[in-house]
């Protein structure tokens, strides 16, 4: 059998700029994958859909929690940031995976910096979030929300924030947690609690003092709380539901650089944990 | 030349356990070199270090003029790896696994499809290539990994157990593209195996046993260090074909199984004596050199299934036990 020859290859030296391909083709890969799983992909439009339309329509035509407001308009940024919650974190667990089905090794012997596997993780699960984030934004006039360029434009943004947060803290325990059923685990006892205290379901005013001190901790109410007040802008008891630190309501900067650093600080850790696996 | 793989004094300890327990070993560039021995031995983790995917607890490891420890990313660019289970992706195509690899290694994008082309055309996939892996038998899965082992040219290419687990016929494939590999790139192939038939194909082997390297040369060597080849004749009479040998050669033989059995030297040479002055018609003639399995029975003390079953053993807290029932 005849082959054509070419030369041996020579790999160029490690240098940022390989550690940049690294980072592009680990984000390139997890599309890849994302966009091939259409069950996940079909299951994770169904749920904020169920959130929005069945429980929104039935709970607010019996009780009407949100007084004259259409409860639907007022969950909408809190199925939105439910759906990119649950996105990110499965996107993060395919570390797990790729470690359990022998894949991480192939990264881990590359000649390129580890943390450049951890960012390119992070970006391709922020990039999934971002998906999904949008398509829940985009059934936002099927509920009565009027689209503005500008709201669009805020809600992408704060959603990215969100987004690349979320991946990194899921990035965190996926480098840490060996068994994808372990993982899980873990990211139910995790996701659940974040997504119930974060204000997406409910206004976080008159809380009982334990609750208003757990919704304070957790990230995602600083990043439900500033989609709600994009999407409110025009209603004027809008600022009525929003989180506040004893009375002042938190400016929007302020609140995502909270959920920015967050995600930056779950980075760092997880590529320093990442750095030492063997 | 820079030797390929340069070791001295490896250890490796996980807790309790030492695996490596002190290593001394030098490869030659372009060489096809085994490591040889039971499961648990120490071969993996040894080819772990050289990786650069464990830190020794002692001793140094140079693979391609590189220290595996001060010197990581210049190991990873010359040294390519295929592992005893799979690391390929099995929601891509092959022909995206590959192209994984090629950004991963930083590999200049102009070369990338002429490189993927001869690398699949090797192993024998290039018209499978827009297939996934899921749809992938496992010899081809591993043909692909070591195409993918090879898309960056790498001067060493470490092989951990390339054939466990595979039908006859693409261990014998496998075997042909290392061959070929060795030719064509003048690349180290550094392999570990326990099927003895399969080191008889690299040019020298190191049998591990219990973290040390107990034996190093080439595979007749070896064969030869352990001693006779067994010659077996068949004759018009057999009793006086036994007394001829001890006259005439001074060689103690015996009937096994209707043919008459002795262990020489050199087998092959002798036979040529032994039909000049034996004085006893020969039917048959059957010489049989010493297989690594009496080698490694020799360095040893075990053959190398019993040294598995005794360290499956161990792992089951009964090596007390088997201690024992040894003595």
């Amino acid at each position: 059998m005849a082959i054509a020859r070419t030369a041996p290859v020579v790999v160029p030296p490690r240098s940022w700029l390989s550690d940049l391909r690294a980072v592009r083709i680990v984000w390139h890969r997890d599309l890849i994958r994302y966009w091939r799983d259409k069950p996940r992909m079909i299951a994770s439009i169904l749920q904020p859909a169920l959130y929005l339309f069945v429980f929104g329509t039935g709970m607010g035509a019996g009780m009407r929690p949100t007084g004259g407001l259409d409860l639907r308009v007022f969950l909408y940024p809190g199925v939105m940031a439910m759906a990119t919650l649950f996105t990110c974190f499965f996107s993060a667990g395919s570390i797990v995976w790729d470690r359990e089905f022998g894949f991480m090794r192939e990264m881990l012997v590359a000649p390129v910096r580890r943390y450049s596997i951890v960012v390119g993780k992070a970006l391709g699960g922020a990039t999934a979030g971002m998906v999904q984030g949008v398509l829940v934004l985009a059934m936002g006039p099927l509920i009565g929300v009027t689209f503005t360029p500008l709201l669009v434009l805020v809600l992408l943004a704060e959603l990215i924030v969100l987004s690349f947060a979320i991946t990194s803290i899921g990035v965190l325990v996926a480098v840490k947690i060996k068994s994808f059923q372990a993982f899980m685990a873990l990211v139910q006892i995790i996701i659940m609690p974040m997504f119930f205290l974060s204000g997406a379901l409910f206004p976080l005013r008159n809380l009982p003092t334990w609750l208003h001190v757990a919704t304070l901790i957790d990230p995602l109410t600083y990043a439900v709380d500033p989609m709600r007040r994009a999407v409110l802008s025009r209603v004027s008891e809008a600022e009525a539901f929003g989180v506040t630190w004893s009375g002042w309501p938190i400016p929007t900067f302020v609140e995502l650089a909270i959920v920015a650093g967050t995600g930056l600080i779950a980075l760092a850790f997880a590529a320093h944990e990442f750095g030492k696996m063997e | 030349m820079t030797l390929a793989v340069h070791v001295r004094g490896l250890h490796k300890r996980y807790g309790d356990i030492e695996a490596v327990r002190g290593i001394d070993l030098d490869v030659n560039a372009g060489e096809i070199f085994g490591f040889l021995g039971p499961n648990g031995a120490g071969k993996s983790t040894t080819i772990k270090i050289l990786c650069t995917l464990a830190r020794p607890t002692a001793g140094d490891a140079k693979v391609a003029g590189h220290d595996v420890l001060r010197e990581r990313d210049e190991v990873r660019r010359h040294i390519g790896l295929v592992f005893q289970e799979s690391t390929l992706d099995d929601y891509l195509t092959a022909e995206q696994n590959l192209r994984f690899h090629a950004e991963l290694y930083g590999m200049p994008s102009k070369i990338v499809a002429a490189r993927l082309e001869q690398v699949m055309e090797m192993v024998g996939l290039w018209e499978r290539r827009t297939s996934r892996v899921q749809t992938f038998s496992g010899g081809m899965k591993r043909r692909l990994e070591i195409a993918r082992g090879l898309m960056h040219s790498p001067r060493v290419l470490f092989l951990d157990e390339p054939t466990v687990g595979l039908d006859p016929q693409t261990r014998a494939s496998i075997w042909r593209y290392i061959r070929e590999l060795k030719q064509r790139e003048m690349i180290t192939i550094f392999l570990t195996t326990h099927y003895m038939d399969e080191a008889e194909y690299c040019e020298r082997i190191a049998i591990i046993d219990r973290g040390t390297i107990v034996a190093l040369d080439t595979p007749e060597n070896l064969k030869a260090k352990v001693g006779k080849d067994r010659v077996q004749i068949g004759t018009a009479d057999d009793d006086a074909a036994i007394a001829a040998l001890k006259a005439k050669f001074d060689i103690e033989s015996a009937n096994r199984e209707g043919l008459v059995t002795f262990a020489v030297e050199n087998g092959e040479q002798f036979v040529p004596r032994l039909f000049a002055d034996l004085g006893v018609p020969i039917r048959t003639v059957h010489v049989a050199r010493p297989s690594l399995d009496d080698v490694f029975l020799a360095y040893t003390g075990s053959t190398i299934r019993d040294a598995e079953a005794n360290a499956l053993e161990k792992a089951g807290g009964m090596a007390r036990m088997a201690r024992v029932a040894r003595r």
